[in-house]
């Protein structure tokens, strides 16, 4: 157990410090680093870690201070990327061989947006090949472990980031979420995560893995923090043509309004079977926190979420299986030679994914092939838009929707990787909202009978954060006032 | 139209593999047959579902087609992005033979 261990400062308190002068970006990725070379070793958070490169641009950052110009809000403040998340001249894989050793011609439009607000790219973090998988196991270069833990995995697909931010080794970080791949490692990890409304953040640069769920959004250790870089993040974006044409919504100045008169309910669907008795403890714990605070708590019912996973299991590898066939060894990535074009296409493709991503490609060819796509995919369109339906009904009652993040704490490395199935069930509390396309959050809110770190999740209808980030905030303080 | 409940087959599995471009074992075969029959076989739970009249979702935001001013700007560099192709000539990306190939 390492929870207990300083960090040095939140996001919020480093460009403070940054902008005033007190202190230098270079001491803040001194210290981050120092870190790094502490623990990386057992945790294996990054791909790479960009030492020389965030040193020069903390350089860069003092020298603007010095000069009397202001970096930005996020000033000398280090920032872990998902490896899939494209940065110009630094190779991004996405934890895959067949994009091994690729450097992106372009930054991502996050990744721009935060440079330009003074934070510092310090590393590219681990990920389940092309975000596939709930452990980070995935990974072509490795699994990552849980830095509460070592013998157990952060959670995935954004197993790196959810572990940088544990372990303090950056203290913020972006993800992808695309059945839950931000949420469920942070609830994992102990750590703030959130899954944006769908269009809310640019996903220019973003490796695609299932376009009608994809969203970026940020890992921290505070509710404030996480605000913080969704407003610098998000926002239209004319580079993505699923940008909504809004201006990010302003979160920080709502954090503290509080919760009261709020109704929120709890997901009756996803708070009995399945989630484990120290999880659901948790769950009410939030709601009387909830109530005390001025929310009318009650038990909600979206009836079709509990299709959500056979939805999700068919829709995202359909679209995955779209996504992945640029991976054909002419362009970029990885080649294995052959006398004609479609062996090369094939023996490419055969030697650069591994076998979870095999399996997700095969099981969406299937759902799109001709006999099948009206039984599969076109079905599972329909029960999209009846978990739509339901949510809009429940948030008729309710301005908010509360449930566990994930089913279980961290488990043990291995334990779940024989069977995909078992693995998939770890994403039944959080597939619904990228299928309804709306906004959720995890906030770490104690820990379960093992010791480790236990979130629960707000749900908000599209466009909610600032609802959602008020409720965050109150939970949070709870939690600080209870340890 | 093809029922849900029949269970996808070893050929069937082949079948998908050559359609993706993807080879494999015969080991890989049944461990994929296997493992996706048992996926497919829970996701046949929304075979019982009464979707009559339900419309289809697509995408969770109601999108429109995407137009920008068609006003010259600069874009990604031309050799930059050849460096990253594992083959090029004469600014092109270069590919084993296409031509003769079964389609």
């Amino acid at each position: 157990m390492n929870t207990t261990t300083p960090t040095p400062g939140t996001a919020a308190q480093i460009a403070d410090d940054v902008r005033r002068g007190v202190r230098s970006a270079r001491s803040v990725v001194d210290e981050h680093l120092a870190r790094i070379d502490a623990r990386e070793a057992d945790i294996h958070a990054f791909n790479l870690v960009l030492r020389t490169e965030s040193l020069a641009a903390a350089d860069a950052i003092d020298a603007k201070v010095a000069a009397g110009d202001d970096p930005g809000p996020l000033a000398g403040v280090p920032v872990a990327l998902k490896d899939n998340l494209c940065t110009h001249g630094v190779p991004t894989t996405c934890s895959s061989r067949i994009l091994e050793g690729w450097r992106p011609p372009y930054d991502a439009t996050v990744v721009d947006r935060l440079r330009r607000a003074g934070a510092i790219v310090i590393g590219k973090t681990n990920l389940d090949e092309f975000a596939m998988g709930s452990s980070t196991e995935n990974s072509a270069f490795g699994p990552t472990r849980n830095p509460h833990d070592l013998s157990r995995v952060p959670g995935g697909s954004s197993g790196g980031s959810a572990a940088a931010v544990a372990a303090g080794f950056a203290p913020v970080a972006l993800g992808s979420d695309t059945g839950g791949s931000i949420r469920q490692p942070a609830s994992l990890c102990g750590v703030v995560g959130v899954k944006p409304t769908y269009g809310a953040v640019s996903r220019y640069g973003l490796i695609a893995f299932a376009s009608s769920l994809d969203q970026i959004g940020p890992f921290s250790t505070s509710v404030h923090d996480a605000a913080i870089m969704l407003e610098i993040i998000g926002g239209h974006d004319p580079l993505d043509s699923t940008s909504i044409p809004q201006a990010a919504p302003s979160l920080v100045e709502v954090l503290g309004r509080g919760v009261d008169g709020l109704r929120i309910g709890i997901v009756a669907e996803l708070a009995g079977e399945g989630i484990a008795p120290d999880v659901l403890a948790r769950l009410h714990e939030a709601a009387r926190v909830l109530e005390k605070a001025g929310a009318t708590v009650d038990s909600a019912t979206v009836p079709a979420v509990v299709y959500g996973l056979s939805a999700y299991y068919l829709i995202a590898p359909a679209e995955a299986s779209s996504n992945l066939a640029r991976y054909d060894g002419v362009r970029y990535g990885l080649r294995v030679d052959a006398p004609s074009s479609s062996e090369m296409n094939e023996l490419s493709r055969t030697a650069g994914f591994g076998a979870e991503v095999k399996r997700r490609i095969m099981l969406g060819t299937y759902a799109l092939s001709a006999g099948y796509y009206d039984a599969y995919y076109g079905k599972a369109q329909k029960v999209r838009t009846l978990i739509i339906n339901d949510f809009a009904t429940a948030y008729r009652t309710f301005d908010l929707l509360l449930s566990p993040t994930s089913p279980t704490t961290a488990f043990a490395l291995g334990a779940k990787t024989a069977d995909p199935l078992t693995m998939y069930l770890n994403d039944i509390c959080t597939i619904p909202s990228n299928l309804a396309g709306q906004p959720a959050i995890s906030v770490p809110f104690g820990v379960g009978d093992d010791g480790l770190p236990i979130g629960v999740q707000l749900l908000a209808p599209l466009l909610g954060e600032p609802t959602m980030f008020r409720a965050a905030a109150v939970l949070e303080a709870a939690m600080s006032v209870g340890s | 139209m093809l029922a849900m409940s029949q269970p996808i087959s070893r050929d069937d599995v082949a079948h998908v593999a050559r359609l993706a471009r993807l080879r494999l074992t015969d080991d890989e075969l049944d461990e994929f047959t296997g493992q996706l029959a048992a996926v497919l076989a829970h996701a046949a739970d929304v075979e019982a579902l009464d979707v009559t009249g339900i419309e289809p979702t697509a995408h969770p935001m109601p999108l429109r087609n995407v137009v920008r001013a068609d006003v010259v700007r600069p874009s990604i560099d031309r050799a930059e992005v050849l460096a990253a192709a594992p083959a090029i000539e004469a600014g092109q990306f270069k590919v084993p033979s296409i031509l003769g190939e079964e389609p």
